[in-house]
C-alpha cells in the first residue's frame, strides 16, 4: 500500500506529502498504517494555533507570519479550516486568496480543510496532517481555524501556542465573559489596531485576562495591523518566548503526553463504536431498536446495555485468563 | 476492525489566470460546484500559472478549473500543464477551461492536456455532471 507514499514524503516530495494528507482527510483504506509509521519522524514541527471570528484578519495575518519565517529560511505549513455545508458537504475554501505574499512558493505548503460534516473526526484529521507536514520537515505549521465551536476549539488544542484574533468593537464585554475562546488563547492579538476602539478591546481583554495564568504563562496581548505589518515582530517574539517557556518548564512535553492520550482515546471510541455499530447490525438494525423504545417495550438505556454486553462479558473473560493463577 | 468508511469528496480548485479581473463567472462556479457538495478552493484572480500549479499540488485537487477571458490562454494554459507534470500532479488531475476560448484554439488546447472547455452560455448542470463523471478515481 503506502510504503512508497511514506518513502517519498521522508524524501522531500510534494505530491507525496500533498497525497498523504488527502490520505489522512478521506480515511482511505491504510491511513492509519500510513499515520502509524509517520509517527517515528515526528517531534521537531513547532506547531501554532490561529483562531478568531471571521473577518478578524486571520489569513492575513498567517500570510504575514508565513512570509516571515521564510524569510529566516524555515518551511512553513498551513492549515487553513473552512467550515462546509452540513446540507451538501460541499465547502468553498477561501483562505489561500490571502496567502498573496508566499504564491508559487512550495516551501509555503498551505492545504484547505474542510469539516465534512464530522464531529471530533476533524480535530483527528488535523492532527494527523500536523504529524504529516512535520515527518516531511516542514519547521512550522500554522493550523488556522474559526473560532466557532467545539469542533475548532479542538483543533487548535492540537497546536503548542495558541494565538487568538479578536477585532476592535467586535462585542461587549459579556461576550468576552462566555467561556470558550478566552480560555484557549497563550497570545491575544487584536488585529486592525488601526481601529477606532482598539484601545478599548484592550483594555477589556486585559481585564478579562487578569489573574488568568496558563501555568507560569501569563497571556499577552499584541496589537497588530496585519495589512501593514506592523506589530508582527512583536507577536514573532512573543511566540518565540511562549516556546521558550514552553521547553523550559517541561510544559511542551506534558502538552504532548496529553495530546498523545487523547487521541488514544478518540482512536478507541471510534473503534469500540464502529464494534458496537456491528452489534447493533446485528440486533436487527437501528430503526428495529427505536421501533421497540417508541412501542415502549424497552427503552434507550436497556438497548445500550443489552449492545453492550456482548463487549463487556468478553473483556470479562479476557480480564480472567490474564488473571496470574493462585498458587 | 476500524472505522475507514469512504469521506472522500471531490476537491476542485477554481482558478483565474493571468491578467483579466473578471471573476464574477469563477464566483457563480464556485458557488454551483459547492452546492454540488464539492469542495472548491478558489484562489482568487490574477494567478500566475505557477501559483496555479502550486495551489493544485498542495491542495491535491482532482478538478483544475481555469476561467479565462483576457485571451492569453495558449500561452498560459501549456504552462500550467507542464508544472503540474514537473510535480507529477498532471496524470490524475481533471483540468477544465471555462471563458471565452475560440473554436480555433481549441484542439490545441485539447492536445496540450486540457481534458473539457466550456464556453459561456454553458448550463451549469453540464459542468457539474461533467466533473461528476469524469473526475479521476484514485
Amino acid at each position: 500500500m503506502s510504503d512508497e507514499l511514506l518513502d517519498d514524503l521522508l524524501d522531500g516530495q510534494y505530491r507525496a506529502l500533498a497525497r498523504a494528507i488527502t490520505r489522512i482527510e478521506n480515511r482511505s483504506p491504510g491511513y492509519r498504517e500510513l499515520v502509524a509509521a509517520l509517527h517515528d519522524h515526528t517531534g521537531d514541527a513547532e506547531v501554532i494555533g490561529i483562531t478568531g471570528s471571521p473577518g478578524a484578519g486571520k489569513s492575513t495575518l498567517v500570510d504575514k507570519l508565513a512570509k516571515a519565517y521564510r524569510d529566516e529560511g524555515l518551511t512553513v505549513g498551513v492549515i487553513a479550516v473552512d467550515p462546509s455545508s452540513p446540507y451538501t458537504g460541499g465547502a468553498v475554501l477561501g483562505d489561500r486568496i490571502r496567502m498573496a505574499s508566499t504564491t508559487g512558493d512550495m516551501d509555503t505548503f498551505v492545504r484547505s480543510m474542510s469539516a465534512r460534516g464530522q464531529l471530533g473526526g476533524l480535530s483527528t484529521a488535523t492532527g494527523d496532517a500536523i504529524k504529516a507536514f512535520d515527518a516531511f520537515g516542514i519547521d512550522r505549521v500554522i493550523v488556522e481555524t474559526v473560532g466557532a465551536g467545539q469542533n475548532e476549539i479542538d483543533i487548535v488544542r492540537t497546536a503548542d501556542t495558541v494565538a487568538v484574533l479578536v477585532q476592535p468593537e467586535s462585542g461587549d464585554d459579556i461576550q468576552m465573559l462566555k467561556a470558550g475562546i478566552l480560555e484557549i488563547g497563550d497570545v491575544f492579538v487584536v488585529n486592525k489596531a488601526d481601529m477606532s476602539g482598539a484601545d478599548r478591546t484592550v483594555k477589556q481583554l486585559s481585564e478579562m485576562l487578569e489573574g488568568r495564568e496558563n501555568g507560569e504563562w501569563t497571556p499577552e496581548i499584541i496589537e497588530t495591523v496585519a495589512t501593514s505589518g506592523e506589530g508582527l515582530d512583536e507577536l514573532l517574539e512573543t511566540f518565540a518566548s511562549h516556546r521558550e517557556y514552553l521547553e523550559s518548564s517541561g510544559a511542551l512535553e506534558e502538552k504532548a503526553r496529553t495530546r498523545y492520550a487523547e487521541e488514544v482515546r478518540t482512536l478507541l471510541r471510534e473503534d469500540a463504536g464502529s464494534l458496537l455499530e456491528g452489534e447493533i447490525e446485528r440486533r436487527g438494525g437501528m430503526e428495529e431498536l427505536v421501533d421497540r423504545i417508541v412501542a415502549r417495550e424497552t427503552d434507550p438505556y436497556t438497548v445500550a446495555d443489552d449492545v453492550m454486553a456482548p463487549l463487556e462479558e468478553c473483556l470479562a473473560r479476557e480480564e480472567r485468563e490474564h488473571e496470574p493463577s493462585p498458587r | 476492525m476500524s472505522v475507514e468508511e469512504d469521506q472522500r469528496a471531490i476537491r476542485c480548485l477554481v482558478a483565474k489566470v493571468g491578467l483579466d479581473g473578471h471573476d464574477r463567472g469563477a464566483h457563480v462556479i464556485s458557488r454551483a460546484f459547492r452546492d454540488a457538495g464539492f469542495e472548491v478552493i478558489y484562489s482568487g484572480l490574477h494567478n500566475a500559472p505557477d501559483e496555479i500549479v502550486q495551489a493544485a499540488v498542495q491542495e491535491d485537487v482532482d478538478v483544475l478549473g481555469i476561467s479565462i477571458l483576457s485571451g492569453a490562454h495558449n500561452t498560459l494554459v501549456p504552462k500550467v500543464v507542464a508544472g503540474l507534470k514537473e510535480y507529477g500532479a498532471f496524470e490524475d488531475t481533471l483540468i477544465i477551461l471555462g471563458g471565452v476560448i475560440p473554436e480555433k484554439d481549441q484542439p490545441g488546447l485539447r492536445d496540450a492536456g486540457v481534458d473539457a472547455i466550456f464556453g459561456p452560455g454553458t448550463p451549469m448542470s453540464e459542468t457539474i455532471e461533467f466533473v461528476r463523471e469524469n473526475a479521476p478515481d484514485r
